[in-house]
């Protein structure tokens, strides 16, 4: 829920990095926390426990200064990865403006993937919101690893697309991150579109700043 | 409505929130009051400026909220429509505004939880009220930024997540 404060004229917008446990997702808030200037940056809070595993949430407030009057800013969260913190994930989706799923790239972790994919869909669905219809991207993480599955294979397992309902969306649209690769396609059942994806290292930072960029901006999108 | 409802704060609104908190904290003797909305926004502050970060302690204030709204349920009741957090000094005091907003009351000792309670109670049947008809108001219509705006965030966000 982006709320627009015509007050303060402040603009406020909430990404939420969900996934399986160990994917990656807080080393990506700590790689933007580390590289993006001090004077965009909030503090960032962890809830975790003693062995650094996140309890509740981490949360790293980033600002994007003053655009066109509006001081604009993100808050990133991230939800445990647990699947026994599943109360505590639902409570962080509330008023939720954009998705990244961080999905570990092991071929060990792709049923854990598929179960935390599945998992975000209901958890979504119990707020009463479509994941097809909010600003939502894919991150194939630990790509530098051997045991690391083929890009195809997590593409068909986690990310197989939708039905495009809406006429005026039903036409090809080419996948800008990936040449001769297709956001939106004819296939036999009809019109699919998948969400964007990118690979990544978190802890390296390979990838973490694109998918980041990516979700800000198809959320931006919805403010226009 | 495809993702989460969005919502707008105007001018008018604005003046009506401080004026009621205005008064509440005068009554109360409290030194701070804020309203945090329950996703973990800042929507507005009176009183003496917190010293600490506002943006953190949104997102913490809205998450103990929820957090709490889930323990009540798993003991069979609808909700906590208040919760409060002694300190030695200072000390909070958090209650629901119409299921979308959290009025945090921070004090010391220069006044007593009782007579936060008693004020708190007026205070938030007319923010409970301002708020309906705020959101009734908007009637779940997206609020709109300029496609200029668009254009600037856009550049900001290769800027400063460029690395």
């Amino acid at each position: 829920m982006s709320m627009i404060n015509y007050a303060s004229r402040e603009i406020n917008c909430k990404l939420v990095y969900y996934g399986p446990g160990l994917g990656g997702k807080t080393t990506n808030l700590e790689h933007v926390y580390n590289k993006v200037a001090p004077g965009a940056k909030g503090k960032m809070i962890s809830l975790a426990t003693e062995t650094e595993r996140t309890l509740f949430f981490d949360f790293l407030p980033v600002d994007l200064g003053t655009i066109r009057g509006f001081k604009t800013r993100f808050h990133l969260y991230t939800v445990p990865g647990q699947v026994y913190y599943n109360a505590s994930r639902k409570l962080i989706l509330k008023g939720v403006d954009g998705v990244v799923f961080v999905a570990d790239s092991q071929v060990e972790r792709m049923e854990a993937n598929i179960e935390a994919m599945q998992n975000l869909y209901d958890n979504m669905a119990q707020h009463g919101y479509d994941l097809t219809r909010i600003p939502f991207v894919i991150q194939y993480n630990k790509r530098d690893l051997p045991n690391a599955a083929p890009v195809g294979d997590l593409q068909a397992a986690l990310n197989p697309g939708w039905l495009v309902e809406e006429p005026a969306r039903q036409r090809p649209a080419p996948d800008p991150y990936h040449e001769g690769e297709m956001l939106v396609s004819h296939q036999e059942e009809g019109w699919v579109e998948r969400a964007a994806y990118f690979e990544a290292v978190a802890m390296t930072g390979d990838g973490v700043f694109d998918t980041l960029k990516a979700v800000s901006k198809l959320v931006l999108k919805t403010l226009g | 409505m495809s993702g989460a409802s969005s919502w707008s704060l105007g001018e008018d609104d604005h003046h009506r929130i401080q004026g009621l908190l205005g008064g509440f904290l005068r009554e109360s003797n409290a030194r701070t009051a804020l309203l945090v909305d329950r996703t973990g926004q800042m929507v507005a502050t009176a009183g003496e400026s917190p010293a600490f970060d506002a943006t953190s302690f949104a997102s913490l204030a809205a998450a103990d909220f929820s957090a709490n709204d889930q323990l009540a349920r798993l003991i069979g009741e609808a909700e906590f429509g208040s919760l409060f957090h002694q300190g030695e000094k200072e000390s909070m005091y958090l209650a629901d505004i119409a299921r979308r907003v959290i009025l945090v009351v921070l004090f010391d000792n220069r006044t007593t939880l009782g007579l936060v309670k008693l004020r708190v109670k007026g205070t938030v049947g007319e923010l409970s009220q301002l708020f309906i008809e705020m959101f009734s108001r908007q009637g779940g219509i997206a609020p709109r930024v300029e496609q200029d705006f668009l254009g600037d965030a856009e550049d900001e966000i290769d800027r400063l997540f460029g690395e």
